[in-house]
């Protein structure tokens, strides 16, 4: 069986623009679905470099040690946590790279340190993860050490973090399923209109002996082209958000959040194959569905 | 070669169209379906171009059970019964040589033999040089014709006609009958349901005459028997 694409392709946009209407609705329905994902699937990718980021910073340990600890001590520590599996280095603080430290990062209040009769900041051990998910392997073990005063971790943050990641993914997840299948069900109504006009003529098809990929083909072609449509006007729309809130992020206001925002053109890159997937998906489910009856003589 | 063996068509709103009707009917007859509106003629067609699902029975065409076939075989079925109906179906949008194309281009012959075979089969059917008409310039009776030539394009065997002058004037429906006398003489087996007493006796073909859903009679050389 021979398929004449372009021939196929000039039918489609023939019936699309005779039921002119039903494709707008189409159209638009696929583009407002994937304008919602792709602002979703932004917020998503921007809160998972926001958290890896975040992960990276607090990947560490830090375990502050006993005034009376001896150097003798602190190697053995130092040995035996260097042996732990997951982690990726361990390094010594002493009181005065404390000091010096909490001096730089008070910048222009560090006078306020001169004051300071004794230096009264613990030396601590710091221990770098291999990743944040040894943190509480690692915890444990570090609790079973003597001469460990007190432990700051950030696990806390990081799994609040994660878990509220997680969450924006899961809604996000359901909302878009929901939203396809509206779309869907909006092209198979406009297919379901071409079908409609063109039932004689699918009729006698099938009487002449035609194979239902022979009848389907034009209708899918037409279901996809919709879908399609509203993906590049989604893509088009996304880009021009997106840029200008990227824009807007770089102002000196939000200078310190900027830092994490996904660039836009690694965003689009994924975007323009997403939605391309997702929205001649949409369109070739409607318009199959929409045949079903029809195919059934 | 056509058998129907016991077949039984229960409808789903409890009508029984067929009640168990045997029958065979060999390569190159030409058989005539009579019998009373509702007897289920068009029913019998219907199961044998498996448009319905039959209930009971066996139905088999050549080494084809049609009624086990799958609904993906189907199609191939239909290319070996040619169908007419009364009310023609042709593709109003498109001309006499698009309309008969169309069935050819569905079995993705090559425009070439396309080209060729169209004229031809106007032909045969009498109606050289109509090809550019569309079918709302054209008679019934050419209508029909064209209906005939585009069954017969992708030469099946068989031709199945359920009531195919049924909307022809009694002139009109005697030049359908000399074509598809033509093409019974070809070897194609023909099977037409009609209501025409004249028709059915002149022709002197066989007879086989539904009455509710069963065989009433089955004459070599029949007549129509009815008097509407
Ligand atoms: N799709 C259907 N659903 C339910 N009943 C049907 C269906 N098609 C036909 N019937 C019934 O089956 C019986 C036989 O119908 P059929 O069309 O086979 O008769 P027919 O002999 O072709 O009649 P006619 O000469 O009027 O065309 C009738 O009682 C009819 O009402
Ligand atoms: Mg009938």
């Amino acid at each position: 069986m021979t398929i004449k694409p372009i021939f196929t392709l000039k039918e489609a946009f023939k019936n699309l623009w005779r039921n002119r209407l039903m494709s707008i609705a189409s159209v638009s329905s696929v583009t407002a679905t994937l304008m919602i994902l792709g602002i979703i699937f932004a917020l998503i990718i921007n809160i998972n470099a926001m958290a890896q980021s975040a992960k990276d910073q607090f990947d560490s340990i830090q375990a502050y040690l006993k005034e009376d600890i001896t150097a003798v001590e602190i190697d053995a520590i130092i040995t035996k946590l260097s042996a732990v599996n997951g982690v990726q280095s361990v390094a010594y603080e002493s009181k005065a790279d404390a000091l010096v430290k909490m001096k730089e990062s008070w910048k222009d209040n560090a006078y306020l340190l001169e004051g300071l009769e004794a230096n009264p900041l613990p030396s601590s051990i710091i221990v770098y993860l291999k990743d944040i998910y040894y943190a509480s392997s690692v915890l444990i073990e570090i609790n079973g050490l003597s001469g460990i005063e007190e432990v700051k971790s950030y696990q806390d943050i990081v799994e609040q973090l994660l878990s509220i990641t997680e969450a924006i993914r899961k809604a996000g997840i359901i909302v878009i399923f929901v939203l396809i299948a509206i779309s869907t069900f909006i092209i198979h109504n406009t297919i379901k209109l071409t079908v409609n006009s063109r039932q004689r003529e699918i009729n006698i098809m099938k009487y002449v002996g035609a194979t239902n990929w022979f009848i389907r083909w034009p209708f899918l072609a037409e279901g996809t082209l919709l879908g399609l449509f509203g993906a590049g006007i989604a893509a088009l729309l996304i880009r021009f958000a997106y840029d200008a809130v990227f824009e807007i992020m770089h102002t000196d206001f939000y200078v310190l959040v900027s830092a994490y925002v996904v660039l836009p053109e690694v965003l689009m890159a994924d975007i323009a194959f997403l939605f391309v997937v997702i929205g001649a998906g949409i369109g070739a489910l409607g318009s199959i569905w929409s045949m079903r009856k029809y195919l059934n003589v | 070669m056509i058998e129907f063996q016991n077949v039984v068509k229960k409808y789903d709103n409890g009508v029984t169209a067929l009640n168990g009707v045997s029958v065979k009917i060999e390569k190159g007859e030409f058989v005539f379906i009579v019998g009373p509106s509702g007897a289920g003629k068009s029913t019998f067609i219907k199961a044998l171009l498996k448009e319905v699902k039959v209930t009971s029975g066996h139905i088999h065409m050549d080494d084809m059970e049609i009624t086990k076939m799958h609904r993906r075989k189907v199609p191939f079925l239909r290319r070996k019964v040619g169908v007419v109906f009364q009310d023609f179906r042709l593709l109003p949008n498109k001309t006499v040589y698009e309309n008969i194309a169309f069935a050819m281009e569905i079995l993705g012959t090559p425009h070439r033999n396309i080209r060729k075979q169209v004229p031809m089969i106007l032909a045969l059917v009498g109606l050289t040089g109509k090809g550019n008409y569309y079918p709302n310039q054209l008679s019934g009776g050419e209508q029909q014709r064209v209906s005939i030539a585009r069954s017969m394009i992708n030469n099946p065997p068989i031709l199945i006609a359920d009531e195919p002058t049924g909307n022809l004037d009694p002139d009109t429906s005697w030049e359908i009958m000399k074509v598809l006398r033509t093409i019974n003489r070809r070897g194609t087996t023909i099977i037409m349901a009609t209501h025409d007493r004249e028709i059915v006796d002149i022709m002197k073909k066989r007879v086989i005459a539904l009455e509710n859903g069963l065989i009433a009679r089955d004459d070599k050389i029949g007549v129509y028997g009815y008097d509407d």
